[in-house]
């Protein structure tokens, strides 16, 4: 039993969110501030012949204006990820190509933001359009090449093939699917295409800078990743690692959006040449259109099987669309396949085969899903398929052939993160326990047998029902490439500083690793004061992305607070002239384990140590990394309503049984869920990117773009079931990115089992469903 | 220029220039718990109180409003003084970034002054201007029921 682990604590920082006590980055300002803006790119590829900025440069408020003319030419990538990054180094702050309308062209500093607006327009920029690709299928091998002679190359020994404009690349064979395919005696291909998407975190990336009084530069930042922003920086800046400081103040949501480095390099610069503090903050559509978008992505499932449903091979075949440069392009895709393929370990012969390309459209980036939310359609639905074939129940068929505890799956060595996998065997797993209770909560055997294409409760009805399911996987942190560290000192009060690279980006990460420290020394969430992060004072971590913090984070505190446990457990025995072994902890106190009445206080101990006697601080730091990724299992089930006059699909139920370990914290891992739930709802049946016959983007703003409102949800019910989790603290395993993945198949499922027909292509808006409707 | 306005039940001279939104002149002015996650009227985040009625300050030239009473989430309630509503809002687990958040409480504050018993139905199309990425809208929901229920076991009214 716990006693602060898996309790619905509240927010550490509630009160003060809700207050609007909080703040954000934009909150901050200083004295003698510039004000930033970026001109962005109208064209989707053209080159710059010339920036004519004379004019801007004499009006009045103008202070500085940085474009390829005065800034280095440094490649980079922009994506937030260890280091050598995967991603291709294809990015430069102010180049003269133009690869998506949305590119940085010039940026100018002036002393309000309407001057600085105003002096973009008087820029003139001399362009030489180029013709564009357009479209995802086109761009393999085109004459049109997107990063021709720029010296784009990739960082880590890959696969990369600028002059085909292919970025990324990534093949795993486990048996031998062509073989196996072949000799199957039935076949189904479903091909499945995932269009764009914004993550529309409700705050828009903002970054602040300014000198302090040793002249480091000191960087405010929307980031979930603020050491590597550091790094980053210190290379496209050319400004040592030891003259930056990083912040990361509050943040209004990231979903990936904000583990890339955009902003920050340009506000750095301004205020690195001008020794002013200098503030960016992109409008929304600035943020739509030149920050990082869901990648666009064409997949492929092929699968042979026999009559009694058993898959002899399966192949996934992705082909991803990058946009104008390659951030995340190759890991996205390598999770296309690692996040999907070991969920149905049994299948002896397995294929993955994805390609990245380079268009002219907007760049992808990280989003909640990573991959997984652009290949489980397909899979999802193949597997569907085969049961429907083979007249079997779906939930039996996960049941039977899903991943067990002690079981492996070769993809997890044979696809990694721009190299080999980590193989690992699977410890905890409640996903069986998981099919039941979704079935039992969303009536899943009643409504299978009432609806179906050809039931009395659909023939012949405009309004049409279904129910439709999908099992899912995904993982805890990237195995040996994420580290996180904690470090923490004890108060004269009993009270603790708890410093953590964490980024605790909505999540209420800082209040499940207090829970966690809370729990190793028997103390309340109170005494924790808990401050992430700043890379001045927060110990290294790579950040907030991969579903990475509860469980690898939350080890480094536990880790850490074990050491600090030790500590006071010896000082307390000494005061209490026992033993170690002798004494024990106890509700913030150290006790006699013979006699609870011999006690001294965390507040007693600390003074002894700090004032007393043989003094030294308590402290300690730790490091954590991990050798496995378990991954969190999650099933939902669907049930929905399809007007087949209008196109409109509504969701009448929506059950998700989750399994992530120990949930720290139930109401705030219920939160992630839910939250998932609805950005994934939101994406399959509206979320898109519009856009004109050049290339730009004409959705821009939330209405246009269409996200989920309160009025929009359906009825959910969520319902955590744990498993123990070894290798995480106290048993716990991720939560934040899974749930997104389920809305598209699970719909597209039920879509089946209310008409009969396979949906190709999300979202799910009317004219598509009216379209698929009217096929023969 | 400074023109005297009255925010949170006190009156106060806000620098502004005649054509700026009462958004930015409410930020500019250390009211930074009015948010702008859109400027364009679509998103809620900016949300204040205008005589008691919810607007996207974003939309709204300051100038035109320097005779109404303008509330910020820290007139409902402060860290110090929090109002039940906003301690609800963390009970229920209404708070993941925050960044909705004052928007939210006001939208929900003003729902319930005047209707005290909402139904679910009426508390969705309620809040249905105030845009949350991060929650999924259930927590906000069951925060402004919870708080609808204090309401009713404690015999309290909305203030
Ligand atoms: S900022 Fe005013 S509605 Fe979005
Ligand atoms: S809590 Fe993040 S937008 Fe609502």
């Amino acid at each position: 039993m716990f006693k602060y682990v898996n309790q619905p604590i509240e927010k550490i920082d509630g009160l003060a969110l809700v207050t609007g006590e909080e703040k954000y980055t934009d909150d901050f300002s200083f004295n003698n501030m510039l004000y930033v803006s970026v001109l962005h790119s109208g064209y989707a590829y053209a080159k710059i012949i010339d920036i004519d900025d004379s004019e801007a440069r004499t009006m009045h408020g103008v202070v500085e204006i940085l474009s390829y003319k005065n800034v280095n030419r440094i490649l980079y990538t922009t994506a937030g990820q260890g280091y050598p990054e995967p991603s291709p180094y294809d990015t430069l702050l102010f180049g003269k190509t133009m690869r998506f309308v949305g590119d940085n062209v010039c940026a100018v500093a002036a002393e309000s933001k309407e001057i600085a607006d105003e002096a973009l327009k008087k820029i003139k920029v001399t362009y030489k359009e180029l013709k564009p690709i357009l479209n995802l299928e086109k761009s393999e091998g085109s004459s049109i090449i997107i990063h021709k002679d720029d010296g784009a190359f990739p960082k880590i020994p890959v696969f990369y093939d600028a002059k085909k404009n292919i970025a990324s690349k990534v093949e795993a064979n486990v048996g031998d699917f062509d073989s196996a395919f072949k000799k199957s005696s039935r076949k189904i291909e479903l091909d499945f295409y995932c269009s764009y998407g914004s993550h529309c975190a409700i705050e828009p990336h903002a970054s602040v800078s300014y000198l302090d009084v040793r002249g480091r530069l000191v960087i405010i930042s929307t980031t979930q990743v603020p050491f590597h922003v550091r790094r980053i920086v210190s290379h496209v800046a050319e400004i040592p690692v030891s003259k930056i400081r990083v912040i990361k103040p509050r943040l209004g949501g990231g979903f990936g959006g904000k583990q890339e480095i955009l902003l920050e390099p340009i506000v750095a610069l301004m205020t690195w040449r001008t020794k002013r503090p200098a503030k960016l903050v992109y409008s929304r559509r600035e943020v739509f259109k030149s920050t990082r978008c869901r990648h666009e992505y064409q997949t492929k499932v092929s699968v042979g099987y026999e009559a009694d449903g058993k898959i002899n091979a399966l192949h996934l075949d992705a082909l991803e669309n990058a946009g104008g440069y390659g951030s995340h392009a190759l890991t996205v895709l390598a999770n296309a396949g690692s996040k999907t393929l070991p969920l149905l370990n049994k299948i002896e012969n397995l294929r993955f085969t994805g390609m990245g390309v380079y268009t002219n459209l907007p760049v992808g980036g990280a989003y909640r899903g990573y991959g997984a939310t652009e290949s489980y359609p397909a899979y999802a639905q193949a597997i569907d398929m085969v049961c429907e074939d083979c007249g079997l129940d779906i939930v039996e068929y996960y049941k039977k052939w899903c991943i067990k505890s002690g079981e492996t799956s070769a993809i997890f060595q044979a696809l990694g993160e721009g190299k080999e996998g980590v193989a690992m065997t699977i410890g905890s797993t409640s996903l069986v326990e998981c099919l039941d209770e979704g079935a039992k909560l969303s009536d899943w055997y009643e409504k299978r047998k009432l609806y179906g294409p050809n039931s009395d409760f659909n023939k012949g009805k405009r309004l049409k029902r279904g129910i439709g399911m999908v099992a899912m996987m995904q993982g805890s942190a990237i195995p040996e490439i994420d580290m996180a560290s904690a470090y923490i000192k004890m108060n004269d009060d009993g009270s603790f500083n708890l410093n953590v690279g964490a980024t605790d980006l909505g999540t209420g990460s800082d209040t499940v690793l207090a829970q966690i420290a809370s729990e190793v020394l028997d103390t309340p969430v109170e005494s924790f004061i808990v401050y992430s992060s700043d890379t001045d004072f927060t110990p290294f971590d790579t950040g907030a992305y991969a579903s990475s913090t509860t469980y690898l984070s939350g080890q480094a505190v536990r880790k850490c607070v074990e050491e600090i446990k030790k500590q006071i457990l010896k000082v307390g025995a000494e005061m209490l002239s026992l033993s170690v072994d002798e004494v024990e902890l106890n509700d913030s106190r150290v006790t006699a384990k013979e006699n609870i009445k011999e006690e001294v206080s965390f507040a007693d101990i600390c003074q002894y140590s700090l004032y007393q006697k043989n003094q030294f601080q308590i402290q300690a730091t730790a490091s954590h990394i991990s050798p496995k990724s378990p991954p969190p299992f999650a099933v939902h089930f669907i049930e929905i309503e399809v007007d087949t006059f209008t196109g409109i699909i509504k969701v009448l139920n929506y059950t998700a049984t989750v399994d992530c370990g120990t949930p720290i914290n139930p109401v705030t891992a219920e939160g992630q869920v839910e939250g998932a739930i609805v950005n994934g709802l939101s994406y399959a049946l509206f979320e898109n990117y519009y856009f004109s016959p050049h290339g730009k983007m004409l959705n821009d703003t939330f209405g246009k773009y269409g996200v989920y409102t309160a009025f929009d949800i359906p009825p959910m019910k969520v319902k955590l079931i744990k498993s123990y989790e070894e290798t995480g603290p106290y048993g716990a395993k991720s939560i934040s990115e899974i749930n997104i993945n389920g809305a598209l198949p699970g719909i597209a499922n039920a879509f089946y089992n209310a008409t009969g027909k396979r949906l190709h292509s999300g979202p799910f808006a009317p004219e598509y469903v009216l379209k698929v409707l009217s096929e023969k | 220029m400074k023109f005297p306005f009255k925010v949170n039940n006190k009156s106060k001279d806000l620098e502004l220039l005649p054509n700026e939104t009462l958004l930015h002149v409410l930020r500019n002015n250390d009211f930074t718990e009015v948010k702008c996650g859109c400027n364009e009227g679509e998103c809620g985040s900016c949300t204040v109180l205008l005589d008691g009625k919810p607007v996207n300050s974003c939309q709204v030239l300051a100038m035109s409003v320097q005779e109404k009473e303008i509330t910020t989430v820290k007139g409902i309630g402060t860290l110090y003084t929090p109002h039940f509503l906003q301690k609800s809002f963390v009970e229920a687990g209404a708070d993941q970034c925050g960044f909705c958040s004052p928007g939210m409480v006001l939208a929900s504050y003003s729902l319930l002054k005047e209707n005290p018993k909402p139904t679910r139905k009426e508390i969705l199309t309620a809040l249905d201007g105030n845009l949350c990425r991060c929650t999924g809208y259930v927590k906000i929901v069951d925060a402004v029921e919870m708080t609808a229920q204090k309401l009713q076991t404690n015999n309290l009214e909305m203030e």
